[in-house]
């Protein structure tokens, strides 16, 4: 299964349209935290912008620290997740050691699906849909 | 979030709390610029002067930011203290979004913090923080502190100012994102006067959208057009600068305090040579796929043994125009070191720029010496410019601070107005005939975003009075509805009245959907009714002689034409001012 990566963040200049489209599109949001991937400027806009989204680790560790198997593997790397039988309990967020995952107030979870759907709005190109580790960029370096 | 109302919060300074208020209006002015003169007329003092503390500072968004591409931008407004009167200014970075995910159609600030302070909002948090510390400390650093100071990186915005704001310069400016300016008429004095150093806007709200694939239709048809045409190669590939040379080579670029409007090494400072030599990248306003921000950079040798620094700074036709052009500065970096500077002191690089243009034919002409300019200011001198921009933020002996206050204040003072480039506020970067100084000189903003004056001299139509007072009128309703939405202008090609609407109606206002052309005649109506009920006398606006001197591909200017193109222009704005508060009653 293919899978989002960010390889080219160094030519990212913030304008979000990633992240406001997955919420759009995937969550039928307004806003720029419900979302699988988030944009954060890396200590004030003259360092640049990093990209807060899954790096589709497997084995997942917010998999296996969920108590109520809401999350469970995602073949190709990555989770699926089951809101319905999500506790917002959290663990997942807590567990996820890039930050990747955002809790809304209430605690639920809003992890990426590797959908790609966001790649197109990208101006620069930054984003990448691609099969499963053959994509390069920064998912061969962050395996867990 | 759509809501047939206004959410606005108002702060007291003083108290360091704030109110929501749930206003009436959004069918009447929509939001933006409407709403921001409806909150003037709401809580602004119109007879006090503009430093009195219960002034409002005001900033709204429109119904359309952040749910659309490039409905990006904030409008400020508040009473100004270049000329005691009604103002607005604009700017993006991630303000509007900012504000938006604030849960907020506007935020008015009133009162005057007890000491030096920094504000902080979001969609659940309101704290005034005493940041005496910061006081004093230039724009950069200021920024730097702040961000340390408060969460949120990425999804927030923080506005700043510098010493000029402090120091209640009326070309001070409100910092935002750093790149990004609420650049003219002295916003940052009036955060200054009310002892606000920064305000820290954290988006951290969420809405759901409306259901329908209409929303989702339109959004990808808006955003492919705003991306996959020619439409915006020239706002992100050279970027405005693609303007100095384009007004150069038909000599319509004010140079040397507009003692010519050609000149050869202008080359050196054109959009090609910074994009060539400069360029380190773009950046984007939150919300805008375009990315029309260009920074450079500056690099410094502080030390021996090849010691470097080098700092970040965004360009632009308007700064490249004001801190090179207009001083005679002809290398890109010798510019870019000087926007740096301006920066730091937290000055509008526009009005710093033609001040000192001023300052500097004055010495050679003996009106002013090396007392009042404790520098030797010469055209071309960077050096020399960079000590001076500091002694105008700092407002370092009673010539500055004059100057700070406005170049014809200081000309009205020593002497030297015909020379003085102002067209209501310090000009800008277009020499390209009568009808932009009259659209400047006149219009509500003293912008040349007022009104495309400066594209209507370059069709070269023969002089027609009524055909140019039209024009203006008519494009002014055109982007009021723009800014009152609030669109980042670039944008007017692909925002016409019926995508507009379109847009309006998929977020679920259908009335606005069905009402915008009565909305842009009302909002600029209600706009001009309030810049005149604070004093604005059109009238009494004159046109400095150094602009009848000008020459341009077309030949010298038409006096004849440009005061009477005034004459029609003051009886257009009166009549509109009039009808507005017939309409209102």
């Amino acid at each position: 299964m293919k899978i989002l990566t960010a390889p080219r963040m160094e030519r990212c200049i913030g304008c979000h349209s990633c992240s406001l489209a997955c919420a759009r599109l995937v969550h039928k949001s307004l806003s720029w935290d419900l979302a699988g991937i988030r944009i954060s400027s890396s200590g004030g806009l003259s360092t640049g912008f990093e990209a807060r989204t899954c790096l589709a680790c497997q084995p997942a560790p917010c998999a296996a620290v969920c108590p109520t198997n809401a999350y469970s593997q995602r073949k190709g790397g990555g989770v699926v997740v089951k809101k319905s039988l999500c506790i917002r309990c959290g663990e997942c967020a807590r567990a996820c050691p890039v930050d990747a995952i955002f809790l809304d107030q209430t605690s639920e979870p809003f992890v990426c699906i590797h959908c790609g759907r966001c790649v197109s709005f990208c101006p620069h190109d930054c984003l990448e849909f691609t099969g499963a580790r053959d994509g390069g960029g920064d998912t061969e370096e962050e395996e867990p | 979030m759509i809501r047939d109302h206004f959410r606005v919060l108002v702060v007291d300074l003083a108290k360091g709390r704030g109110t929501i208020a749930n206003l009436e209006g959004r069918d009447a002015v929509a939001g933006g610029s409407g709403l921001a003169a409806m909150l003037f007329d709401r809580y602004g003092l119109p007879d006090q002067p503009w430093d009195d503390p219960a002034q409002p500072l005001i900033f709204t968004i429109g119904p359309l930011t952040g749910y659309f591409p490039l409905m990006s931008k904030t409008v400020c407004a508040f009473k100004s203290p270049y000329h005691d009167q009604y103002a607005e200014s604009h700017a993006g970075g991630r303000s509007a979004l900012s504000l938006r995910f604030a849960d907020l159609d506007a935020l008015v600030i009133r009162g005057k913090a007890p000491v030096p302070s920094c504000l902080s909002i979001g969609s659940r948090r309101l704290d005034l923080r005493d940041v005496h510390f910061l006081w004093g400390t230039d724009l950069l650093r200021t920024g730097k502190m702040l961000r340390r100071m408060y969460k949120g990186a990425g999804h927030r915005s923080i506005f700043r100012i510098g010493p000029a704001g402090e120091n209640r310069s009326a070309m001070a400016c409100i910092n935002v994102d750093t790149y990004r300016h609420f650049g003219r008429l002295g916003s940052g004095a009036v955060m200054g006067a009310k002892n606000l150093k920064g305000i820290v806007i954290l988006g951290d709200g969420s809405f759901p959208l409306p259901g329908g694939k209409e929303y989702s239709r339109l959004f990808a048809e808006v955003h492919r057009k705003m991306t996959d045409t020619d439409m915006m190669e020239k706002y992100h590939n050279l970027g405005t600068p693609i303007n100095m040379a384009v007004l150069n080579g038909i000599r319509a670029l004010p140079i040397q305090n507009l003692q010519k409007t050609t000149d050869s090494e202008i080359e050196n400072i054109s959009g090609e040579t910074f994009a060539r030599d400069t360029l380190l990248r773009n950046a984007a306003c939150a919300g805008c796929p375009v990315g029309c921000i260009h920074i450079g950079y500056v690099r410094e040798r502080f030390m021996g043994e090849n010691r470097y620094l080098y700092r970040q700074v965004s360009y632009d036709h308007e700064p490249i125009f004001a801190a090179g052009a207009m001083l005679h500065v002809t290398n890109a970096f010798s510019v870019l070191a000087l926007l740096d500077t301006v920066e730091k002191e937290g000055l509008d690089v526009m009005s710093a720029g033609v001040a000192l243009a001023w300052a500097t034919e004055a010495l050679e002409k003996g009106i002013i010496s090396p007392r009042e300019t404790i520098v030797p200011l010469k055209f071309g001198d960077e050096a020399i410019y960079r000590e001076a921009v500091h002694h105008l933020g700092a407002a370092s002996n009673d010539f500055y601070r004059l100057l700070g206050q406005g170049t014809l204040k200081a000309a009205e003072h020593y002497g030297g107005a015909d020379f003085a480039c102002v067209l209501g506020q310090e000009m800008a970067g277009y020499a390209t005939g009568e009808v932009f100084y009259i659209s400047q000189a006149l219009g509500l903003r003293h912008s040349h975003l007022d009104a495309g004056g400066y594209s209507y001299d370059q069709k070269d139509t023969p002089p027609d009075i009524e055909g140019a007072v039209q024009f203006l009128v008519d494009d002014e309703r055109a982007r009021v509805l723009l800014t009152s939405m609030v669109s980042c202008l670039f944008a007017r090609g692909v925002y016409g009245n019926q995508v507009l609407s379109d847009c309006l109606r998929s977020v679920g206002y259908l009335n606005l959907a069905d009402g915008i052309d009565s909305v842009s005649r009302h909002a600029q109506k209600l706009r001009w009714r309030t810049r005149l009920r604070t004093g604005f006398d059109p009238r009494t606006v004159t046109i400095p002689k150094r602009f009848l001197e000008v020459e341009t591909w077309k030949g010298r200017t038409d006096s004849a034409y440009l005061h009477k193109l005034k004459d029609a222009y003051v009886d257009a704005i009166l009549a509109l001012a009039r009808d507005g508060s017939e309409a209102d009653r």
